[in-house]
């Protein structure tokens, strides 16, 4: 099992030199000076360009600036706004958590969501029940999350002033951004919890524990669905990512504040320096939460640390 | 003389066999009536904005202040926006847009994730390395931020913004491929194909990609409605089409002030992109159950 998670570990590590690689090589890969299109809109002063360049330490070879790159990551520090002159760790310091407790919720609401009703579609297979989930399940991969935002808001803001249409801050801010973000993976654990039951109904350790006189009930919760949430939970991680790069759409309908806002402002503003520091932190985030589902899933199916350990 | 006939009798067993098959399909497809309506769904769009020069009542792009807002009805089916312009024009050309969109990328995707996934899975060794290494990197960026980041680097415009959606779908069939490729090289009829000394790139594309597209093409028709949300997304943000392009995500987001009182604005634009991408996902998942039955649940 050690010899598992070591090398679990260990694998992380080409992915995330992979992932700095490839956020540092943004910068370079901008057709045209990168210097000059982030300046673009300030009018092009040549005293402007040359500070620019000597900040990002853009005239030294390749290499030496990959390298930098990487220690100065590594030790918390992700270049200075252009736009606020702030440093970037600070700006997703100030918005991460925001974002973090839109996807947690979006999360929970999924998971709850999806695994009722994935359990109720596969135990009442086939009845109006499951018809019903499925169709649920289909719209809900098949709608985009920003009208489906949009519905909500001109539903319980405008017409039910229920909730508020924008901005951030208490619970009642989080409701319809958290509803918005956790549908859609709703809809996709639902189809896969049903599956998933489905497989595991016909266990005969299900038909055992029916032979022995255990209420339907027990039979589900105890015997049926904590065998079949083992593969849901890689899922959870998987959706956790999307949820996380999901927000960046929703923070922008509901005028939210978080790092999804910060990177579309920064695009559309060409602060580089905030869009590689957004887009490292979010695939370390995600790199990170998919580390961990693996450890749990070790934990959870103890098969696995004898099959790959 | 011999030789011929056999060549001949084989080739009439195959014409047969594959028949079969094919009607096998077909009939299953069609005897799926979800997936019959979403497969005429999805060719209703394609006709409505292919003739949308034909059919739309107005200019797309044609501002017109005195007659904006109006509500829908009358001579505005749809109504208008703020600028005037005729949103059921605007819905029939954005389908233009949106379906073009879609089918590039997943082409984009599928043509760059296959011949990947087909080299690592053929070849293995560095080759299947390298390559996995590679997309599992692409991998660590979820969702919608790896086409984010490239149009952040190309800039935001439609062609863009294919080359993006198309990008970061890659690795979806490149692993897909390789998996596939992984058991389909097992088989006796490539050791068959290899020992008659057929080339190592004919054997991938002759004998062992007709055996793993299957799969290919059901991941890309559900692709296609994946790829229509993510552009839609890109340019509700601001960072695909451009203004006054109609495109279905930027009327959304353009009809976003409107949305109390003049809820057609983006109601319709909005309704459209479920439609078609529902319709595609109906058809995709009608498609894996008639391509491969087992793996219905």
């Amino acid at each position: 099992m050690y010899a598992y998670l070591s090398r679990r570990i260990a694998a992380t590590i080409p992915v995330l030199l992979g992932v700095s690689l490839l956020v540092f090589a943004m910068l370079h890969l901008v057709p045209g000076d990168p210097v000059k299109m982030m300046l673009s809109e300030f009018g092009t002063n040549p005293e402007q360009i040359a500070l620019l360049r000597a900040q990002l330490h853009l005239d030294e070879p390749l290499p030496k600036q990959f390298l930098r790159f990487v220690v100065n990551a590594v030790q918390g520090d992700l270049g200075i706004s252009i736009r606020s002159k702030r440093p970037v760790i600070q700006e997703i310091g100030d918005n991460y958590l925001s974002t973090l407790q839109l996807a947690f919720a979006g999360l929970f609401i999924a998971g709850f969501l999806g695994t009722t009703l994935g359990i109720i579609a596969a135990v009442r297979q086939n009845s109006f029940i499951d018809a019903g989930s499925m169709v649920f399940a289909l719209v809900g991969v098949s709608m985009p999350s920003f009208w489906l935002g949009l519905l909500l808001i001109f539903t319980f803001s405008l017409r039910f002033r229920l909730f508020p249409a924008t901005g951030g801050g208490d619970l009642k801010h989080l409701v319809l951004p958290a509803i918005t973000l956790g549908l859609g993976a709703a809809a996709i654990i639902a189809r896969l919890v049903r599956s998933s039951m489905l497989e595991v109904l016909r266990q005969e350790y299900v038909t055992t524990a029916r032979a022995k006189g255990l209420m339907e009930f027990w039979v589900i919760v105890r015997h049926a669905l904590r065998n079949a949430l083992i593969p849901v939970v890689t899922v959870f991680g998987l959706q956790f990512g999307s949820l996380l790069a999901g927000a960046v759409i929703i923070e922008t309908v509901f005028g939210r504040p978080g790092i999804g806002r910060l990177l579309v402002d920064g695009i559309l503003n060409k602060d580089f320096p905030v869009v590689q520091g957004v887009v490292l932190v979010v695939a370390i985030s995600y790199v990170a939460v998919n580390l961990l589902v693996d450890l749990v899933y070790v934990v959870l199916d103890p098969r696995i640390r004898y099959v790959r350990g | 003389m011999t030789i011929v006939a056999t060549n001949d009798d084989a080739m009439l067993a195959r014409n047969v066999r594959t028949k079969s098959r094919w009607h096998d399909f077909r009939r299953r497809l069609f005897r799926n009536k979800a997936a019959t309506g979403g497969l005429v769904v999805v060719v209703l769009f394609f006709v409505l904005s292919a003739l949308a020069p034909w059919l739309a009542p107005y200019d797309p792009i044609m501002i017109d202040s005195l007659s904006a807002l109006r509500p829908p009805g009358g001579a505005y089916l749809f109504g208008s926006d703020q600028y005037g312009r005729d949103v059921l024009s605007r819905v029939l050309y954005g389908g233009q847009i949106s379906l073009i969109i879609g089918f590039i990328s997943v082409a984009i995707a599928s043509l760059f994730g296959v011949t990947v996934g087909l080299i690592a899975g053929y070849y293995g060794g560095w080759a299947d390395s390298v390559l996995m290494r590679v997309i599992d990197i692409m991998l660590a960026f979820p969702g919608i931020l790896l086409s984010l980041a490239i149009v952040s680097m190309l800039g935001p415009n439609l062609r863009n913004l294919m080359i993006a959606v198309g990008i970061s779908a890659i690795p979806t069939y490149a692993r897909l491929t390789r998996g596939s490729v992984l058991s389909a090289r097992e088989h006796l009829y490539v050791e068959a194909a290899r020992t008659v000394g057929v080339p190592d790139h004919l054997i991938a594309i002759r004998h062992i990609l007709p055996n793993v597209i299957a799969p290919i093409i059901v991941a890309a028709t559900l692709g296609v409605g994946t790829a229509i949300i993510v552009a839609a997304a890109l340019s509700f943000l601001g960072l695909g089409s451009q203004p006054p392009q109609p495109e279905w995500g930027r009327m959304l987001s353009e009809g976003r002030p409107y949305l109390r009182d003049q809820w057609w604005i983006s109601t319709f634009p909005g309704l459209a992109i479920m439609v078609v991408v529902l319709a595609i996902n109906l058809f995709g998942d009608g498609l894996r159950d008639a391509l491969d039955p087992r793996l219905k649940t």
